[in-house]
């Protein structure tokens, strides 16, 4: 088990190596550089800015002396927040990004796993079918379209909740809500298929043969197995709420990682977007180890060697 | 003389193929169905705009601006005076060819890419798979926009963007498909009568690896016309006049209260379409792969 995470932890550092590597490449594709304005500085002006952020040098050169900083802990300056480190930016926008994404993740988990189960337990019943639409219909509508929704309803017809912004609790519960949306559709619906397996197995069965009360034969036969499957699904549902919030960052205006990579992108901030895909891609990666370690745990059956 | 009149009498099961079998099962789903004759609609609708409405997408009305839902213009007019009704019509436009022409570019990225390695097996699995790892550890709608920024907002450059993101999904897919056929009995009868690696793989190993791959892609093209709408709702996604739902959103969006209906058709067109791909694609699953019914 330690050799399996020691090996799982430096195949992470050599594949981080690589996102860093494709997104500098494609990032210095990209025609145009972080000091086009609306009016052409003057090439004087270019060439001090160049040589001052360490741009005129080689591209190779560039690369590597961004690998050292980062491997130091320092991602750099920004080129449009002028004078702002990557860091300090960044240490702005994960709190509020790892908030959004934490708290749906949780809102979706208390949703969807007891509505899944409910309705295994109590097949082709009028709590399977409206959990099952309802899961349907949250799977498949998107996080903004249903933010958009809310928002006219609450904020537009209602006056109930603000529409953008950040900082009160009223102003999480719709960006939250329609985080959560997808995830706690997903959950449901493995949930729901695999009590369905679960109910069906011999063990359960013979718990039932064996005369124990319905509620054990639920807690410790059914639940506690068939929440396997949504542990592995749990793990790439964070890192896609928090990597996927971006959409809902920019719709509800919160000042997290996702509306800042869009405005670095726009902004052809270089060390911005390296800063923020570092941090997503650390996420995913660390959310997928996870994952399998858990997993090993609660499955006696798994083993890594 | 009784037995074989009464044999005679017991209806014989009429022989099905495996697709002919999944397309009745698929026929008796009626939200698969109408998820289908929706998408169908959409997209005669989206074909015969010209014939539908009057207007096109890029014409400007500067004296009918922001006007309301009338028998003139069914859904009103935006900002620019151009007729909301024939922008929605063009988008599904936009937004059908998103999501029919990235799958085509990730079956022809993903499908040969997957067999390779799942046939090939030991190291150039091995290699294929590491690169896939790495993709994985992008978080995908970060590199569209990259790939997006590098490649430019003609539509055809966003299919590519999407296109050359997605394909990993089914290059997995096929990949496990093909190595859990692999060992099977009628492979290796295959190979016993002389069958190359090429024949088996075009033959056999890939035509009974497809039914997941249809439900795959079909579970795909909603999320590529959400990666677009999501990308031009943001500004970066296909360039105007262009008319796509995503921008029409946006556009919508900054007149949230004083016109809600200029945001609630496309927000409510888009989600339409995407409930109507998922339950295609739960018709499908169910149709093609019954042993996953409960």
């Amino acid at each position: 088990m330690l050799r399996f995470i020691v090996r799982r932890t430096l195949w992470l550092f050599l594949v981080l190596f690589v996102v860093l590597l494709i997104t500098f490449v494609l990032m210095h594709l990209v025609p145009g550089g972080p000091w086009d304005r609306e009016k052409a500085l003057a090439p004087k002006v270019v060439e001090a800015l160049n040589k001052r952020y360490g741009l005129d040098k080689p591209l190779w050169e560039q690369f590597v002396n961004y690998i050292w900083g980062v491997l130091h802990g320092d991602l750099g300056v920004s080129y449009s927040y002028s004078d702002r480190t990557i860091t300090s930016i960044l240490a702005h926008g994960i709190p509020k990004t790892a908030t959004l994404g934490i708290l749906a993740f949780i809102f979706a988990l208390i949703v969807g796993v007891p509505s899944g189960v409910a309705a295994a337990l109590k097949q082709n019943s009028a709590i399977d079918y409206s959990s099952v639409l309802f899961a349907t219909i949250f799977a498949s509508v998107p996080g903004f379209v249903l933010g958009i929704l809310l928002m006219m309803i609450f904020s537009v017809v209602l006056h109930w909740l603000p529409t953008t912004g950040w900082g009160t609790f009223q102003q999480l519960l719709m960006p939250v809500f329609c985080l959560a949306a997808l995830p706690a559709a997903q959950f449901a619906r493995i949930t729901r298929a695999s009590t369905l397996e679960v109910i069906r197995q011999d063990y359960v069965r013979t718990a039932r043969s064996k005369g124990l009360p319905e509620s054990t034969i639920r807690v410790r036969h059914i639940f506690r197995n068939s929440l396997i499957p949504v542990i592995t699904v749990a793990g790439p549902e964070l890192a896609n709420l928090i990597t996927g919030s971006f959409i809902i960052e920019n719709l509800f205006a919160i000042p997290g990682v996702g509306r800042l990579f869009v405005q670095g992108i726009f902004a052809r901030d270089y060390t911005l977007i390296m800063g923020g895909i570092l941090f997503y891609a650390i996420v995913i990666a660390i959310l997928n180890l996870l994952v399998d370690i858990l997993y090993a745990a609660i499955d006696p059956r798994i083993r890594y060697e | 003389m009784a037995i074989v009149s009464k044999a005679q009498t017991v209806p014989v099961r009429p022989h099905h193929s495996l697709w002919g079998d999944a397309f009745i099962r698929l026929r008796r789903n009626y939200f698969a169905m109408g998820g289908l004759a929706f998408i169908l609609i959409l997209a005669l609708m989206a074909i015969f705009a010209p014939l539908i409405t009057p207007y096109t997408f890029a014409e400007q009305h500067l004296d009918q601006i922001l006007e309301s839902p009338s028998w003139q213009h069914p859904m009103g007019t935006d900002q620019l005076g151009r007729d909301t009704f024939a922008r929605l019509l063009y988008g599904a436009r936009t937004s059908l060819m998103v999501g029919i022409f990235t799958q085509f570019i990730v079956l022809c990225i993903g499908l040969p890419i997957g067999a390779i390695s799942g046939y090939a097996g030991g190291r150039t699995d091995n290699y294929i798979m590491r690169f896939v790892d790495v993709m994985y550890a992008f978080p995908d709608i970060l590199l569209i926009i990259l790939l997006r920024s590098v490649l430019g907002g003609s539509i055809y450059m966003i299919f590519l963007a999407i296109g050359l993101v997605a394909w990993v999904n089914i290059a997995r897919l096929v990949r496990g498909q093909i190595m859990s056929l692999k060992s099977r009995d009628f492979v290796s009868a295959a190979k016993t009568m002389g069958g190359t690696g090429n024949y088996i793989t075009w033959r056999h190993l890939l035509p009974n690896s497809l039914g997941p791959v249809i439900v795959s892609v079909t579970f795909n093209i909603p999320r590529a016309i959400f990666t677009e709408a999501a990308l031009s709702y943001i500004g970066i996604g296909v360039k105007p006049p262009t008319p796509s739902w995503g921008a029409m959103i946006q556009d919508g969006f900054n007149l949230i209260f004083s016109k809600p209906y200029m945001l609630l058709f496309p927000a409510i067109a888009l989600a339409l379409l995407m409930l109507a791909f998922t339950f295609l694609g739960d018709g499908l699953r169910d149709a093609l792969d019954p042993r996953l019914r409960h």
